[in-house]
């Protein structure tokens, strides 16, 4: 294909997942909305009143970035992971797989439907925010580039979940069992310091605390952990899942016997 | 005359370590009408779903025109529509974005995909439906919707699996004369079949594909040239006496005004007319007991079946 055909493959794509998940907003835009202003008025308002200042702000804002990041991250995972899979075990994949779209296309098209929900979540959320407390984005340039990275490389694992899933059960194992708790577990309520040093040391290792926390310091200018360090995990972690998902669409058994 | 498909070795083992394909050798000239015939199992939807890239080959060589699909597979699949046995549409998706989307997928322009998707959607009878949830339309039209998907990227080979298992009568005569006005303006038809009247009806060339092996490739004239036998179904006024017989041919009473005779190659039906007016036998009407190529199709696999069994 000509870098001409090859764009309008991809904006198909794109177009194609954006208007699944808009279809069926109620599903996707909404119950994370109703979600985050739950939390922004529970633990935001009615328990932060009472916890007082954390990392130098109260609580509220202190919590505001890491939800708008639990959400990005749960929904571009969930976008991708969803109609990736739906697409494989109705075989509508097949339209895709017999027209001569290039594997890249195919993975970038769906993982920008990923990030559009995500960053469309994110955006709903940060609105809603400003209900509840004022936002001052101490470096908008880390901002952005935090949750965008953080929302392609969600999509990139939501991807791979798909390929190598089997049912519509394997499919709510890693968000389940795996995302949900390292999200909690990943600073969003709380800043490590509040931790015993030999927890502090475990939530080291929990990739989401990094994502978590450089977002926090692109809006509020404070992290518990090294931004730059942060920054390049997540490029090592995109470029390794990116290459890792090719391979899985060229080789994959699940796709292609 | 240019090949359209060339095969050649086409083997595939599945991981289970079922041999579906055993190298076959296939050649599709431009411009045919070719079906794959074999029973279920014998590694016809192998061979399509290699050739469309949805199952990767053992070994072998396949060639779509000059393309090799193992060094040029885009250019490949520009030539080639694909109209699977199952419906693998987004059933949520509106009629007219079954299709235009798909045409995208071939990166063709916007203006020029509305253009082509009204085109054949109308050729298809589908374009009052084009806002219709793709979900809500019958099966026979969910078909003809493939048949559009396929086309609107105007490949020179339209592959067809099963395209008429499940419609009924009418819709089937209709989606031959559409199939057979496509292969008239120039495109090639590779079909593959339960209905052996179809590919009588509609193929110029026929495969019959068995345990992974091609048993038969030839044209159908040459193919129903091999029968040995036919067998017809006469139907008299009166009654057929208890042991009745045509002298010379080999003939069973049905029931009280029917009876059948088989016919070998060398004998003349004819004769059997001169016998049944001199018993004084008046018919009323004669059929094919079973489709023609039916019957070849039966002795060819019963063959390969004996041959393959030790």
């Amino acid at each position: 294909m000509n870098p001409q055909e090859i764009w309008i493959a991809l904006s198909t794509i794109v177009r194609k997942e954006v208007r699944r998940f808009t279809r069926i907003w109620v599903q996707t835009l909404i119950p994370p909305a109703i979600t985050m202003a739950l939390y922004f008025v529970i633990f935001g308002s009615l328990i932060g009143s009472r916890i007082g200042q954390m990392g130098g702000f109260d609580y509220m804002s202190y919590i505001v970035p890491g939800l708008i990041m639990m959400s990005v991250i749960t929904n571009s995972y969930s976008n991708v992971v969803s109609s990736f899979f739906s697409a494989k075990f109705q075989h509508q994949i097949e339209e895709l797989l017999v027209s001569p779209t290039p594997n890249w296309v195919i993975l970038v098209g769906y993982l920008i439907g990923g990030m559009c929900r995500g960053l469309m979540v994110g955006m709903v959320v940060t609105a809603l925010s400003l209900f509840f407390t004022k936002l001052h984005i101490a470096h908008l340039g880390i901002t952005l580039a935090i949750i965008l990275l953080t929302s392609l490389l969600f999509s990139l694992g939501g991807f791979i979940n798909a390929i190598f899933a089997r049912s519509f059960d394997d499919i709510s194992i890693v968000p389940t069992f795996v995302l949900t708790p390292l999200t909690y577990l990943g600073g969003v309520f709380y800043s490590i310091q509040l931790l015993p040093e030999f927890w502090q040391n475990v939530s080291m290792a929990n990739p989401i605390l990094y994502m978590v926390n450089s977002f926090r310091y692109g809006i509020l200018g404070v992290s518990d952990i090294n931004v730059g360090f942060a920054f390049a995990m997540i490029l090592v972690f995109v470029v390794a899942l990116f290459m890792f998902a090719l391979y899985l669409l060229k080789h994959s058994k699940g796709l292609r016997t | 005359m240019t090949q359209a498909l060339t095969i050649r070795g086409l083997k595939k083992t599945y991981p289970n370590g079922f041999e579906a394909l055993k190298g076959i050798d296939l050649s599709v000239e431009q411009g045919d009408f070719f079906g794959l015939l074999g029973p279920n199992g014998a590694g016809k939807s192998t061979t399509l779903n290699i050739i469309t890239s949805l199952v990767r080959k053992s070994s072998g060589q396949v060639k779509v025109f000059e393309y090799d699909i193992d060094e040029d597979f885009s250019n490949a699949k520009k030539n080639l529509g694909v109209v699977p046995q199952e419906f693998n549409f987004n059933q949520f998706d509106k009629v007219f974005d079954v299709v235009a989307t798909q045409a995208g997928f071939y990166g063709i322009p916007r203006n020029i995909v509305v253009e082509r998707t009204e085109k054949y959607l109308k050729k298809l009878g589908l374009w009052d439906k084009r806002d219709t949830n793709s979900r809500m339309l019958s099966g026979g039209m969910k078909r003809r919707l493939m048949i559009a998907r396929a086309l609107v990227h105007e490949p020179k080979i339209l592959i067809l699996d099963e395209p008429t298992a499940g419609v009924d009568i009418e819709l089937r005569r209709s989606m031959w004369e559409f199939l057979r006005e496509i292969n008239a303006s120039g495109t090639t038809i590779i079909l593959t079949t339960h209905y052996l009247e179809e590919a009588e009806s509609l193929c110029r060339n026929l495969a019959i594909i068995d345990q992974g092996r091609i048993v038969q490739d030839s044209s159908t004239k040459d193919l129903l040239r091999q029968l040995n036998t036919e067998t017809f179904i006469f139907d008299v006024e009166g009654n057929v006496p208890a042991a009745f017989k045509i002298a010379g041919f080999d003939t069973e009473r049905l029931d009280e005004h029917s009876f059948e005779v088989r016919v070998n190659s060398g004998q003349h039906i004819n004769e059997a007319f001169d016998r049944l007016s001199e018993q004084g036998i008046k018919v009323t009407s004669m059929r094919n007991k079973a489709n023609r190529l039916e019957e070849l199709f039966v002795s060819l696999v019963a063959k390969n079946n004996a041959e393959e069994t030790p």
